[in-house]
């Protein structure tokens, strides 16, 4: 239960970072909050052979939020997240939704950029990276591009980001304050993976659904944004059979993983709880 | 086989010059170079809580970060809670509601309250019990750890008034 032994770099800022994964590309790992590297390593499950910590990389610490963006610089830990960071929704959901991330002292440490570099299924972040249509700013040596979250994600602990890389910045698009928002999460204990989740947003207006977001996390290899069903949603009134229809939608679209802690059936089950759940937050 | 650090820490405002491998955990560090044994090893992969310090005054695992990653930090354990002779409020509140049996996991249990009641000392039963659901008892059922983290959290407020 030691990590294997490893040569530990310390970069200053940016441009030292990015020039040393240029230079040791897959060689090395990006070591963040480590709430998910460390136990690997812990466990010898990864055996990186450099480590490039970007913990002193302070220009990465911050939150800022323009008219069109939330910003989240990648050294910005869950815990910012405690207290909503906006006005409005978007804070809401985020502090709703940061409450399920692990526990009290992983989110002291673990940052949000690391969650999404990671890309854990069962990631909370993720879920709400997809759903929200985030957009992730990569930058390397080469330079920056922006990535869309939709190319983002490509499996488990699997994304588009390149060795040389650092997820730099996620941008989630502002919430205007008449959207609504709800999260649902069902795991067997406090703090445990989920084993579903969902998150949903609306805008209504005068009863009628304007605008939606609807996604599904923890039970495939990646969160899923259930666009057909946001598209079904819209022009009509919210009402309880709505929610039904859509929940029942969603459990037959998705063909769930099963592992040791369930089966496939009994995750389809939770797609349909935690889709009614969270689209009746959202629409209450 | 990557050399040693030479690593300086800062831990219950004392200074540490410690020489250390980087894959050498901040648990390892503290307890086999600085000598500091208070702080329990249980799982050593994040799930148990045993190991819980203040680095730069925030509750973390220990077991989770590098030795060398706290250079630059305060680090507070179990041995730099008490003043003296005095336990602080939470080590008494511990004692006097029988939140400990074996006392394997009480360092990580009082590291953990005491970070997280200094971020909010007005913590509602159910932010305690959000709290320390994090770290894992295996002798009490929670309930007077608990009790002794809602009494010490009333104890710290009154001192606070005064």
């Amino acid at each position: 239960m030691k990590a294997a032994a490893f040569d530990y770099l310390r970069p200053a800022d940016l441009g030292e970072a990015l020039a040393l994964l240029a230079t040791h590309k897959d060689d090395c790992k990006i070591l963040a909050g480590g709430q998910s590297l460390v136990p690997a390593m812990n466990f010898r499950l990864a055996r990186p052979a450099i480590l490039v910590d970007i913990n002193d990389l302070n220009e990465l610490d911050y939150l800022r939020a323009d008219a069109d963006h939330l910003k989240i610089g990648a050294l910005t830990r869950h815990a910012a997240f405690h207290r909503p960071v906006v006005e409005g929704p978007l804070g809401t959901l985020l502090a709703k939704v940061v409450r399920y991330i692990a526990h009290y002292p992983i989110r002291q440490r673990g940052t949000f950029a690391g969650s999404l570099s990671h890309a854990d299924p069962a990631s909370e972040w993720c879920l709400v990276a997809a759903t929200l249509r985030a957009e992730m700013l990569a930058k390397s040596v080469r330079g920056e591009r922006v990535i869309a979250a939709g190319d983002f994600f490509h499996g488990t602990f699997t994304t588009a980001l390149e060795p040389d890389e650092v997820l730099a910045e996620i941008r989630l698009p502002a919430m205007a304050p008449d959207w609504r928002v709800g999260f649902y999460e069902f795991s067997r204990r406090a703090g445990d993976f989920a084993l579903g989740m969902a998150v949903a947003a609306a805008r209504v207006e005068e009863g009628t659904i304007r605008e939606a977001r609807l996604g599904v996390g923890g039970v495939a290899d990646r969160a899923i944004r259930l666009g057909t069903l946001e598209d079904q949603l819209v022009g009509k009134p919210a009402s309880s059979a709505l929610i039904d229809g859509i929940a029942r939608e969603a459990r037959g679209m998705i063909e769930p993983n099963g592992d040791i802690h369930a089966s496939p059936e009994y995750r389809r089950d939770l797609i349909a709880t935690s889709v009614k759940r969270a689209l009746t937050e959202a629409l209450a | 086989m990557p050399d040693k650090r030479d690593v300086t820490l800062a831990v219950n405002g004392k200074t540490y010059a410690v020489s250390v491998e980087p894959r050498r955990s901040l648990a390892d560090v503290l307890r086999d170079d600085c000598g500091l044994t208070g702080t329990h090893l249980g799982c050593e992969h994040g799930v148990c809580g045993a190991c819980t310090v203040l680095v730069n005054e925030k509750p973390v695992r220990a077991c989770l970060m590098f030795g060398v990653q706290a250079e630059g930090k305060t680090v507070r354990t179990v041995e730099g809670l008490a003043d003296g002779d005095t336990l602080h409020p939470l080590q008494q509140a511990f004692w006097e509601n029988h939140g400990l049996q074996c006392g394997f996991c009480t360092p990580g249990f009082l590291m953990l309250a005491a970070g997280a009641l200094q971020e909010n000392p007005d913590m509602t039963d159910d932010d305690i019990k959000d709290v320390l659901s994090s770290n894992l008892c295996r002798c009490t059922g929670y309930q007077n750890i608990v009790k002794a983290v809602r009494l010490a959290a009333r104890e710290m407020r009154a001192r606070a008034r005064i």
